[in-house]
């Protein structure tokens, strides 16, 4: 009988507790409106300074010379300050926290006037000391802490090929930097994010620690983080550059789901959205209250045939897979018209770009011509691996392949739709065990030598040469242009290896893709960077 | 309320239940490390991306000890799990231990005011329907039951996000709190934190977040319970005694949630054990589709990534969770009938 006493009180409890629940949500309807209404002033008038940047994943690390994804520079680019900078929406070398800088006849030493005055978060003094202590850290480091040092200056400091010979303060405010041999894209190198100068007595205390507690010279300062939830910076009060920046707080919310952002930024929870597809372009331009941004191309996405295999190791058969893949329709299609068709390697915003190159045409004829040549005129089958998940180069990577499988029919060849998961995508492919594989590229630095070498030399085969193409000429043209420091025998050089390129077609060619963000209307000064990476010192809400 | 012997025999019950779980955690462990392990993708190639060199690549492998035979990883992951060590994350490089919980506690948080939800719904919706059997109550739970069960969770999601947030503006799409005026965070549990700090303001906005996810998330498990509560209940309410009770001129009422219910429960307890292990599967679709920085997307993006240590101790933990929800409900089923003995 006890018991049964207690199952009835639980009971009871139960029925309180639905209650108080119901009584909870009733009450919410009242409540959320009065919060949403305090949220909508908050976003409406110039009161709000705190800007909720919603994005697809969170960061891994708040020190961004030890990281190659991009979710971490997108804070970082805010918290930390470069020597140099790219321009405002491309990648000429700009003046950074050095004011000026000077290159030697041979290209082997550069001298950098740095901005004076400057402190960063932790109050220390940026000074020459500081970049050289910067430098050093680097350098004495090893290729799984600083990455991207090792693979854009050629390895540490005891390596044969380490392109860095010295760094060296000449008095308070001027740094020498002295390389062993040329390296052409040695300015942009420096202007990327990962190369952001941090404070010494910071870093100092350990890496581990540091990757959490980041200390720049910029324009915000770290507040808080919540990982896989939100990223909080706010002004920094001591900035040197005047009037800047013009935000109090700046919010990164991680929310994976494209549909969800979306969502998220109709609803106006977040004030700024990156990733959106590009089938909901039309309706954010269309939408009162929002505004879409165009991110300039700096991209590719691209079929790879895999030049070890058969039989993609003859040269006819990749030509007439360019001639008898649909470009424009593929990029009508899916890209929502927003995309470039890519007749190259490399975005035309960089410069060395071949426009001369002529396009592969849709032309389903030549391409069975070239067949035929090849002496498959019946056709063969072949595997036509899909990516699996959405990347700005390539929105939907199935329906891509579906069309580019139905286009391929059409010339007597079976395409085989295969999908992995990503990582295990990535991993086999870089094996080589697909017979024509969807990828793509975002460039680091706006480099020619960032897109052509990295994805087509031999020298990266295994990484990121996927194709496996290996040419002696293009081989040759691409080491000179690393060490050429006349921009023009460069641009020339660069110019040729596409030539050749073309020609030899490891790839078709797909799209540049310009990626989309949304924004609420009252959102000024925001410019998109080709690079991903966006500076928000001259954000506002207007 | 248990009887002398019967304290006795529970604790004895408990420990050999306990002593079991020793060899089925074992072997999970042994079975998710050589299951990620076959999955190709190498986790120092993912962790430092499409753009790293090879050397680096090879010295992050060295690094991770992912060059050591299976076996000398499997010990010394074993090794570390006995001295209370989860391993480190291969991406974030912090100790699983340490990194785990605010996943752990958002999850939580979440899944229980989702079970909730289906219970005091699932249980009330179950025993009316049988109460007022082939009535319009009756047709239409069970008709909204079974869509309630086909209905694929990210599409209730999205629909959700558009109908209460973006139509209405009632509730909040994405997230567990207003980032423009952050919970800080003490046990992590949010409802909790914020009545801690006296919050109330904070409290509310705590719990509009939690509904749309919550219900996208109860919505399988509450279907579930009010279809096994009706037939439970129907069944019982057939048998002799509830006639009897009927007969002897008891209220309805009474009859229905003392009498009946009291028998057709266990059953019931069963399915709501069961589905709260799937609610922690279904929690990864929610997580994504609600921002929701939960346990299942903590775990997914570990897979993503590779990142082993991350993906064993996640699901270990997840597992521990499970096998100790079963456990209470066995527990469970004495303490509501002295009739089942436990052995």
């Amino acid at each position: 009988m006890r018991k049964g006493k207690l199952w009835s009180f639980a009971l009871i409890m139960l029925l309180v507790l639905s209650t108080a629940l119901a009584a909870c949500s009733g009450g919410d309807d009242k409540e959320g409106s009065g919060d949403k209404d305090k949220d909508a002033a908050d976003q409406g008038g110039s009161e709000n300074k705190t800007l909720v940047f919603g994005r697809g994943g969170d960061s891994t690390s708040l020190d961004p010379s030890r990281v190659t994804e991009g979710e971490t520079f997108k804070v970082t680019v805010n918290l930390f300050e470069t020597l140099l900078n790219f321009g405002e929406q491309d990648t000429t070398v700009q003046p950074g926290l050095a004011k000026e800088y000077d290159t030697s006849e041979d290209g082997l030493t550069y001298t950098f006037q740095l901005e004076e005055g400057v402190k960063f978060h932790d109050g220390t003094d940026f000074n020459a000391e500081a970049v050289v202590k910067n430098f050093e850290r680097w350098a004495n480091g090893d290729a799984d802490t600083f990455p991207y040092y090792n693979s854009m200056f050629g390895g540490f400091k005891d390596d044969e090929d380490h392109v860095i010979e010295s760094v060296k303060a000449d008095g308070d405010s001027t740094v020498i930097i002295t390389l062993k041999r040329p390296q052409a894209p040695f300015l942009k190198n420096l202007a990327m994010s990962m190369f952001a100068i941090s404070s010494p007595e910071a870093f100092e205390k350990g890496d581990d620690e540091y990757e959490r507690n980041p200390v720049g010279t910029g324009p915000f300062k770290f507040v808080e983080w919540k990982p896989n939830e939100t990223i909080t910076i706010e002004k920094n009060e001591e900035y040197w550059q005047e009037g800047l920046p013009k935000l109090d707080r700046v919010i990164f919310q991680a929310i994976p789901d494209n549909s969800a952002r979306l969502n998220a930024l109709l609803s106006g929870e977040i004030d700024l959205a990156d990733g959106i597809n590009p089938a909901d372009g039309v309706k954010i331009e269309d939408h009162d209250a929002l505004q879409l941004f165009e991110r300039p191309s700096m991209n590719v996405g691209y079929l790879g045939l895999t030049v070890t295999r058969e039989p993609f190791d003859k040269k006819e058969v990749r030509q007439a897979m360019n001639y008898a893949i649909d470009k424009q329709s593929i990029i009508d299609s899916f890209f929502e018209g927003r995309a470039e068709v890519a007749k190259n390697a490399m975005p035309s915003s960089i410069s060395g770009y071949n426009d001369d190159v002529e396009a592969y045409a849709y032309d389903p004829e030549k391409a069975k011509e070239l067949l035929k040549e090849a002496g498959l005129e019946d056709g063969f089958e072949m595997e036509l691996w899909a990516m699996p998940v959405p990347r700005p180069y390539m929105p939907d990577g199935t329906k891509v392949a579906e069309a580019i499988q139905s286009n391929l029919a059409d010339v007597g060849i079976k395409a085989k739709i295969v999908s992995y998961e990503w990582a295990t995508y990535l991993d086999k492919a870089s094996k080589g065990e697909a017979d024509a594989f969807m990828l793509g590229w975002t460039g680091d630095n706006g480099d020619a030598d960032n897109f052509l070498y990295v994805l087509l030399d031999e020298d990266n085969i295994g990484s990121n040469n996927y194709t496996y193409f290996k040419n002696d000429e293009t081989h040759k043209l691409f080491l000179e242009a690393q060490t050429e420091v006349d921009e023009d025998k460069r641009i020339e050089l660069y110019k040729q290896a596409q030539e050749i390129l073309h020609e030899e077609a490891p790839w078709v060619p797909i799209a540049h893709s310009i990626p989309l963000l949304g924004g609420a209307k009252e959102l000024t000064g925001f410019v998109p960077h080709p690079t991903g990476s966006d500076l928000l010192s001259n954000v506002e809400f207007k | 309320m248990i009887r002398a012997g019967g304290v006795k025999e529970l604790f004895n019950y408990t420990i050999k239940r306990l002593l079991q779980l020793i060899p089925v955690l074992l072997g999970m462990t042994f079975l998710v490390f050589m299951l990620i392990r076959a999955i190709p993708g190498n986790p120092a190639q993912v962790i430092l991306g499409q753009q790293a060199t090879k050397e680096a690549v090879e010295a992050l492998t060295i690094k991770l000890g992912l060059d050591q035979p299976w076996y000398t990883q499997y010990f010394s992951y074993l090794g570390g799990i006995l001295k209370g060590d989860l391993g480190e994350s291969m991406r974030t490089r912090l100790p699983v231990a340490d990194e785990i919980w605010p996943y752990l506690a958002a999850t939580l948080e979440l899944a229980l005011f989702a079970m909730i939800i289906a219970v005091v719904v699932g249980i009330n919706a179950g025993i009316i329907s049988a109460w007022f059997q082939n009535s319009w109550f009756d047709y239409s739970a069970m008709v909204l039951a079974l869509i309630g069960v086909s209905m694929p969770i990210f599409w209730l999601g999205l629909m959700g996000q558009w109908a209460f947030a973006i139509e209405l503006q009632w509730l909040p799409t994405t997230g567990r709190e207003n980032v423009r005026d952050p919970v800080s965070a003490i046990t992590n549990l949010y409802i909790i934190d914020t009545l801690i700090q006296g919050r109330f303001d904070q409290l509310w906005v705590v719990i509009k977040h939690l509904i749309l996810p919550g219900l996208a998330l109860a919505t399988i498990p509450m279907a579930i319970i009010a279809r096994m509560t009706r037939s439970s209940m129907l069944e019982v309410m057939r048998s002799d005694y509830i006639r009897t009770a009927r007969a002897k001129g008891q209220k309805m009422f009474w009859v229905v949630y003392k009498h009946a219910l009291k028998n057709a429960i266990i059953p019931v307890l069963t399915i709501i054990g069961l589905q709260i292990g799937l609610l922690l599967g279904g929690a990864i679709l929610t997580e994504t589709i609600f921002a929701w920085p939960g346990i299942g997307r903590y775990i997914y993006d570990a897979i993503n990534f590779r990142d082993y240590p991350v993906i064993q101790s996640g699901i270990l933990i997840v597992a521990f969770i499970f096998v100790m929800i079963n456990l209470i409900v066995d527990l469970l089923y004495g303490l509501i009938d002295p009739r089942i003995k436990y052995d």
